[in-house]
């Protein structure tokens, strides 16, 4: 099989790599490019762990083939936090202990901020709409649900 | 599998028509991709349409109606107000297509390609009157959106066809849809009934009426002799139970994980009655 050669942009970084048509976004961030922080949970674009910003949209990367990033701009996990401070999200998640074993929390994390960074006032119920493609089955949801709330609360009051 | 990317609808029409084995269409890949990754389908050729200039354009046209690109995603539909307001049942049927990820994605065409007799947005489509502009190696035809579904999981396109668009036919005033499903959570299913209806009024009156049911046969069907009840009408309760029996007496569901046949015949009843009254309320501008 021929591969193809891709250039994109990742976490603001210029990436190149070879893939297999067949192979998913989530397989090559994963497989080739060495961030392992977007997980494969179910693989059918149900569970949203592999969840990625994908030219500004969120995506189910395991729904997006590898080739179609080609020229294209990828925000996932590994880029959410700043040089020296974790995103606002990330803190409110470890204050509030919105995670047990923690193989949704990329995927969530990068949804809420997908949510928060084009609405900072959601309602809960919006919440809890947005983030039903992301599925936790330690939580129970609650503590999810809460950070964002009050992560959105803080943006708020900061801006 | 060879992927191809090309610049033209016509471009893509030849390559599928030139290549051997299976060919598919990849447009939000929200339906291939998974058949890819599970193995149900696996093409020799993936055709990827999203680079083709337009396919992701929402246009309003010269005679006041709006054409849709092939690969305009749900939450494009959602994000446009305009469309939103004239088509709310058309709009609302495909919001209810998975979760946010899937909504960057999924298309109306590819729901509509996927032939899946539940699939949401296509009775909407239906009771819009929406047709569906068609490439193949001979020219483009215009067809609608009603003719395609043939069976579940199939269409009746033909090798090598392309959508290119869907075209909505002008909205005047007095005119409102609804689509409404059921299903037994909240969000994240699949439609164990669904019903679109679209209503055009004249004084208060029902001129017009076409009435869509999903999930309750082999292909998403227009329910003639129901719309029938509800025209020249003001929709009264009366009148609203006589046409929620006829759905009901309409549907020809099949039972299976998500509802028995009987099941779906009684809740198609009451979800149509409730989506006429919406389309009606939305008709008189009331929401």
């Amino acid at each position: 099989m021929t591969k193809i050669h891709v250039k994109t942009n990742i976490n603001g970084d210029k990436v190149e790599f070879l893939t297999d048509p067949r192979e998913t976004l989530l397989d090559c961030l994963r497989n080739h490019i060495g961030l392992t922080g977007s997980k494969e949970g179910c693989g059918t674009g149900d569970c949203g762990a592999c969840s990625c910003i994908f030219d500004g949209n969120l995506v189910s990367s395991c729904l997006v083939l590898g080739v179609e990033a080609e020229g294209k701009s990828i925000e996932t996990i590994e880029g959410m936090a700043g040089e020296k401070e974790l995103h606002p999200l990330q803190k409110k998640f470890i204050e509030m202990a919105a995670l047990q074993c923690g193989f949704c929390t990329p995927g969530i994390l990068i949804a809420a901020k997908a949510l928060l960074d084009r609405n900072n006032d959601p309602t809960e119920s919006e919440v809890r709409y947005w983030l039903a493609g992301n599925l936790c089955r330690c939580t129970g949801y609650d503590k999810i649900i809460k950070a964002v709330m009050e992560t959105a609360k803080d943006i708020r009051e900061t801006a | 599998m060879q992927y191809h990317s090309p610049s033209s609808f016509n471009e893509a029409v030849a390559i599928s028509n030139s290549s051997s084995g299976l060919v598919k269409y990849l447009a939000g890949g929200t339906d291939v991709l998974v058949q890819l990754k599970i193995g149900t389908k696996s093409p020799d050729h993936l055709i990827d349409i999203k680079n083709i200039p337009g396919v992701r354009e929402i246009s309003l046209r010269d005679d006041g109606g709006y054409t849709i690109g092939a690969a305009v995603s749900g939450a494009q539909l959602t994000d446009h107000k305009e469309l939103s307001k004239k088509w709310p049942g058309l709009v609302e049927g495909m919001e209810l297509v998975g979760s946010a990820q899937i909504q960057s994605r999924a298309t109306l065409v590819g729901n509509l390609c996927n032939g899946s007799p539940a699939a949401d947005s296509v009775p909407g489509m239906i009771a819009a009157g929406a047709s569906v502009s068609i490439l193949n190696s001979s020219g483009t035809k215009d067809v609608l959106v009603e003719d395609i579904p043939s069976g579940p999981g199939s269409t009746s396109l033909k090798n090598g066809e392309l959508i290119t668009a869907i075209n909505l036919p002008k909205r005047n005033d007095y005119e409102g849809d609804a689509y409404l499903r059921f299903i037994p959570r909240t969000e994240m299913d699949i439609a164990v009934v669904g019903c679109a209806v679209n209503l055009s009024l004249e004084n208060g009156f029902i001129t017009t009426a076409k009435v869509v049911l999903g999930a309750v046969g082999p292909k998403v069907m227009l329910a003639h002799s129901a719309a029938d009840c509800l025209v020249g009408t003001k929709l009264d309760d009366n009148i609203l139970s006589r046409f929620s029996a006829k759905c009901s007496q309409i549907a020809k569901p099949i039972s299976d994980k998500r509802g028995s046949a009987e099941f779906r015949k009684d809740i198609i009843g009451v979800i149509a009655q409730r989506a006429a009254r919406k389309a009606y309320d939305r008709a008189l501008g009331k929401y």
